[in-house]
């Protein structure tokens, strides 16, 4: 399915705030996986994503989707079958715009080539939109006429994550999407998550801070360090792991403690 | 009042208002939604004036809008090249392409500043003639501009609710999120930028028939004049509402723009002054929200150290 083999990217090469960001990253991500990502700051974990998303194209190695070779492609054309979302909840989202326009946006993935450029939201558009909207059950489905501004970081966030997987996308990238949410409702748009994921069997990348929901959520573990993947668990071996044993293997893989005040509180 | 405002002049302040209400309508597109302050402006007003007067003078009054639309794609094009394709700041691609847009139409007007339309037929002389008589009188002119703008407005509307229209203001509106929704922010700031100049250049073309004549200077300082009635416009119907109602509000800006300065000349005003007049308008109306903020801060902090200064007094008592 993904396919990640020996990437690397230095950034600011050749000046003093050189920082090899990734190196000879590999993994290999089966069709229907989820896994979650943990690593301390700095591990590299955003910089795998936008490798991987196209924010930049990576220095060496390769990256397949489906057996076809992507490492040059643009971001905007990856995006037609990788959907992205951050811990920002400003980011996915165009504020100015209404509901409705932007998933009439989002919706744009579906289309092929230049076909639909010139057609506005129809009324079917909009019973679909709505009907999307109604699973949310935030009651966006009768604000569909507001600009997204509007709406609380949360509501925002489960919107972005409906329209990243309105059109289902081959590949989903999760950048701790619920960090920046209160408790509650974090709890909420994880939930939405794991429904819309398993649903559809997206394969889905998960970065998260916190340790119980590493373990729990999805059916394979991740541990990065210093650019590279050190902890790689799934089924029997992972079910057994506890949190504890996973801060353990930490310190085995990277030779240090997870220093993450986050992973601590959480 | 009437001495001081006549009928005739209200009537060429609306005509004038309707014909620049393009540019208005250009910088709304640009400045606006696509959040780029596009300084092609003025080149392309004059570029649209001078093919718009040539194509006039060969005899083809209406085919001469065509062409001005055409010029203005090509104007913009060159704008949105240099910036997404060649990595050139937009502020600068502006400036550059309209430096070279000087060149340009000097040649097009044959190598001389000025050129007069003087007996050709206009679309105005051809109002004049098929609707210039009976009930409408004078007032052709306006009839003939209000319709052009009429139609251009709503086809703008019509567009902007379209995918590529609502693609272009997202790009203004929220980068990252464009990229990751398939859209291509190359290709929507360059149709948005070609668009934006097909206006500027269709108001020129316009102006080339309604005064007769193309002069190489007529279109320096248009962007200010048009940033002065998007702000007037939007002073009048707010920033938020549908996209219809700002179109319009852009539209009355510039046409109470073209009234202001009627009145202004009616006053004595010298007409040198109005550049004057409208960086002014411009440079207030774009500072003004970030002066607010920061005088109601300097406020809070004064009355906090007068609230300590009188609590100081009280304990020292």
């Amino acid at each position: 399915m993904l396919r990640l083999d020996n990437i690397s990217k230095t950034f600011n090469p050749g000046t003093v705030n050189e920082k090899a960001a990734l190196t000879n990253l590999s993994l290999d991500l089966a069709d229907g996986d989820f896994a979650t990502i943990v690593g301390s700051n700095g591990a590299g974990k955003s910089t795998m994503f936008n490798a991987i998303a196209g924010t930049f194209i990576v220095d060496e190695g390769n990256i397949y989707l489906d057996d076809e070779d992507i490492t040059f492609k643009k971001e905007h054309v990856r995006s037609r079958v990788i959907g992205h979302l951050f811990q920002d909840p400003l980011k996915g989202t165009a504020p100015s715009m209404t509901i409705e326009e932007n998933m009439a946006l989002a919706f744009l993935r579906a289309s092929k080539a230049s076909s639909h450029l010139f057609s506005r939201i129809s009324s079917k558009d909009k019973a679909r939109f709505r009907e999307q909207l109604a699973l949310l059950g935030m009651g966006l489905e009768d604000r569909m006429k507001q600009p997204v501004g509007l709406l609380s970081g949360g509501q925002r966030q489960a919107l972005t994550l409906l329209m990243a997987t309105f059109v289902t996308p081959k590949l989903l990238l999760l950048d701790e999407h619920t960090a920046a949410l209160d408790p509650a409702t974090a709890e909420k748009v994880l939930e939405l998550t794991k429904s819309i994921v398993a649903e559809r069997g997206i394969t889905c990348l998960m970065v998260t801070h916190n340790m119980h929901q590493a373990l729990e959520v999805g059916n394979r573990t991740l541990m990065m360090n210093a650019g590279k993947i050190v902890f790689d668990t799934a089924g029997e071996e992972r079910a057994k792991l506890s949190v504890a044993d996973l801060l353990e293997k930490f310190k085995v893989g990277s030779g240090e403690e997870l220093d993450n005040d986050r992973v601590l509180l959480s | 009042m009437s001495s001081l405002f006549s009928i005739s002049i209200f009537q060429s302040a609306l005509e004038l208002g309707c014909i620049y209400a393009l540019v208005a309508l250009a910088l709304f597109i640009s400045f606006t939604i696509l959040n780029i302050a596009d300084l092609t402006t003025d080149g392309c007003f004059t570029l649209g004036c001078a093919v718009g007067a040539m194509v006039t003078l060969a005899g083809h009054p209406f085919l001469a809008f065509f062409a001005a639309l055409l010029s203005g794609v090509l104007a913009g094009f060159c704008t949105a090249f240099l910036q997404t394709k060649l990595g050139v700041e937009s502020i600068l691609a502006g400036i550059i392409v309209n430096t070279g847009l000087y060149t340009i139409n000097i040649a097009v007007m044959g190598f001389s500043s000025l050129t007069n339309l003087f007996g050709c037929d206009t679309i105005f002389s051809i109002g004049k003639d098929t609707i210039g008589s009976g009930v409408i009188g004078d007032w052709y002119k306006l009839l003939i501009v209000g319709a052009i703008v009429a139609i251009i407005a709503v086809v703008l509307w019509w567009f902007l609710g379209t995918t590529l229209g609502m693609s272009i203001r997202a790009t203004g509106d929220n980068a990252a999120m464009v990229k990751s929704s398939s859209i291509n922010p190359t290709f929507t700031i360059t149709v948005g930028l070609c668009l934006s100049n097909s206006l500027t250049a269709l108001s020129g073309a316009l102006i080339a028939q309604y005064q007769k004549s193309a002069d190489i200077n007529i279109g320096t300082g248009m962007v200010t004049i048009a940033l002065a009635s998007l702000i007037i416009g939007q002073t009048l119907i707010g920033n938020k509402g549908s996209m219809l109602r700002r179109i319009i509000g852009t539209i009355l800006g510039s046409v109470l723009y073209r009234v202001i300065v009627a009145i202004a000349l009616r006053l004595s005003v010298p007409a040198e002054a109005l550049k004057l007049v409208s960086a002014i308008i411009v440079a207030v109306a774009i500072a003004a929200p970030y002066v607010r903020k920061k005088a109601a801060l300097k406020k809070r902090e004064f009355a906090n150290y007068r609230g300590q200064r009188s609590q100081g007094v009280r304990d020292n008592a």
